[in-house]
């Protein structure tokens, strides 16, 4: 062999790797400030156009339960959009987190390897399908089905889309679950296997607090994605904007409010144009609490290990 | 006909191993091994790395068969029964012979909730009562003075020798005839090695104890039998004294005295 290595290795370090070494952080630091950038205009487009609605608006008006933003005399009471939100959102979630959680702990802890390996995949798929789908799937099939058990459902009503929406991010519950419930480590389940466990004990006292941080994460983002999600409810829950608690009923979520004004002749300049700006405001701030909250929870209750 | 004093000297076989052979897969880790285990003595394991002493030790709380390829054969006979019958249950066989790890592994949770768990899943619901367990096994498990302050405290703020001794006093709380112990030590300091032998050699007057063990000194220190491994095969076994002192293989010889392993 020849002596000359270190000489090779020397002369190489001197010449292409300095620079590549210099170039490459810029390029990474200005990939990384694209979507900060973009983040903090979205943010600031927002606050400065909702802004124009909330000067031309009283504030007793925003909080009220009467939505008529095309009428002769307009109204921008909110209320009836939050609710209809949250209402179709807390339909979704007990859908996707019992269903998504159980699923979650019999892929963690109940399925052999050769099970999880080939479900977990067709569960993903179940992400992967195109929201329009999903939202069709609700109107020409779940509501039919749902009108023949539950008589004096609208065509068009909370119940149908809630639940589809529920269908639709039980995936993401069941994988960050599992995620979580995989990562606690395995001497935490010997060791309670060896005081007499059964695989259920071992999963509901040991496994389950040992990941909670990361299952109520899942929880949380699951929310948010419930929050957000705009097509399956545009498509199936019509766009009534009555302030009502019966999920028989149609409603309109602030997502769909959205997607009815762009579609539709709201003019350039107008309240009920600027009004838009103020829903997906007041969205991206519910979305944000809710991303805190995950962070105060995964915090809070965090059992290192 | 015996004396009275022989008839107390003779103590029972808890464990009977007949022919146990076991495979991960298609290795063989176990081959034909047949070895009693006394009750209310200590009985060490060793044999260098790979010889079949872990997964020998967890063979008999039948923790080997987390792992899906384990196959085996033979029996072992469990106050009289064989714990690999259909109907012997695992879960009661686990509640009666308590295992601790090479390394500390204290649940995430309080030190007074490491110690109520088996108790709690195994039905004790009284408050008053858990608090009584916990402190007598914490007791026993000689940690109880430096934690009696702050039994709410998170069990990782312990050190590594003060949560080896939670997990001892965890699985003294379902008072077990047996404790299963592998390697208990190899992850300790020099100081904390020494207070959990400690603690064994006070445990051993309550219970039958298995221990696997890298330590010659250990072995030679703290058990009453010592049965040597070697690639799956057991090569010796008898009273700890007489192995140490004449051992009649060759190769346990050669074990003890450093030669190879």
């Amino acid at each position: 062999m020849n002596n000359n290595v270190r000489e090779i290795i020397l002369k190489n370090n001197k010449k292409q790797k300095k620079s590549l070494d210099n170039v490459m952080p810029v390029i990474f630091f200005t990939a990384a400030l694209i979507s900060i950038i973009t983040t903090i205009g979205i943010v600031l487009t927002l606050v400065f156009d909702a802004l124009k609605f909330f000067r031309a608006v009283p504030f007793a008006d925003i909080f009220s339960t009467q939505l008529a933003p095309l009428a002769a005399n307009p109204r921008f009471g909110i209320l009836p959009l939050i609710n209809g939100t949250i209402l179709t959102s807390l339909i979704a979630m007990m859908v996707a987190i019992p269903v998504g959680l159980t699923s979650a702990i019999y892929l963690s802890e109940f399925a052999t390897e050769k099970i999880r390996k080939r479900l977990k995949p067709i569960m993903e798929l179940l992400a992967g399908i195109p929201t329009i789908v999903y939202g069709f799937f609700a109107y020409s099939f779940v509501t039919p089905l749902l009108m023949a058990v539950i008589p004096g459902l609208e065509a068009k009503n909370a119940l149908s889309p809630g639940i589809v929406m529920g269908i639709m991010i039980i995936p993401l519950v069941t994988s960050l679950s599992e995620d979580a419930m995989n990562s606690v480590p395995n001497a935490l389940r010997e060791g309670a296997y060896a005081l007499g466990s059964t695989r259920l004990e071992v999963a509901v006292k040991v496994v389950i607090p040992a990941a909670i941080s990361g299952i109520i994460a899942s929880f949380v983002l699951a929310i948010s994605r419930a929050i957000g999600e705009t097509m399956i409810v545009t498509i199936a829950s019509g766009s009534s904007k009555n302030f009502t608690f019966d999920i028989t009923k149609s409603i309109q979520t602030m997502t769909a409010y959205i997607v009815e004004f762009t579609s539709g002749d709201a003019g350039s300049g107008t309240v009920g144009y600027y009004s838009l700006y103020a829903v997906g405001l007041i969205l991206f701030v519910f979305t944000l609490l809710m991303n805190l909250l995950a962070q105060y929870i995964s915090r809070k209750y965090r059992e290192e290990y | 006909m015996k004396t009275i004093n022989e008839l107390k000297d003779e103590k029972k076989a808890i464990f009977s191993i007949k022919n146990l052979n076991l495979w991960y897969g298609n290795d063989q880790a176990l081959k034909n091994i047949n070895i009693d285990i006394m009750e209310k003595e200590v009985t060490a394991i060793i044999g260098p790395s790979g010889c079949g002493k872990s997964t020998f030790i967890k063979t008999l709380n039948r923790m080997v068969e987390m792992i899906p390829i384990v196959k085996t054969s033979g029996e072992i006979l469990y106050h009289g029964k064989n714990i690999f019958d259909k109907g012997f249950g695992v879960e009661e066989l686990r509640t009666t012979v308590g295992m601790v790890f090479q390394k500390p592994n204290p649940f995430p949770k309080s030190i007074y909730e490491n110690v109520v768990y088996g108790p709690k899943i195994h039905g004790i619901k009284d408050k008053r009562k858990l608090m009584e367990i916990a402190e007598e096994s914490l007791k026993s498990a000689a940690l109880w003075d430096e934690v009696k302050d702050r039994l709410n405290d998170n069990a990782y703020g312990l050190s590594g020798g003060q949560q080896q001794r939670l997990c001892i006093a965890r699985c003294l709380a379902i008072q077990p005839d047996v404790l299963l112990m592998d390697e208990p030590t190899s992850a300790l300091d020099p100081i904390a090695t020494h207070r959990v032998e400690g603690l064994i050699e006070e445990l051993k007057n309550h219970y039958t104890i298995v221990i696997v063990t890298h330590s010659m000194h250990q072995a030679a220190r703290i058990s009453d039998n010592t049965a040597f491994f070697l690639s799956g095969d057991l090569i010796e076994f008898g009273k700890t004294q007489a192995i140490f002192s004449k051992p009649r293989d060759k190769r346990t010889e050669d074990y003890i005295t450093g030669r190879f392993g």
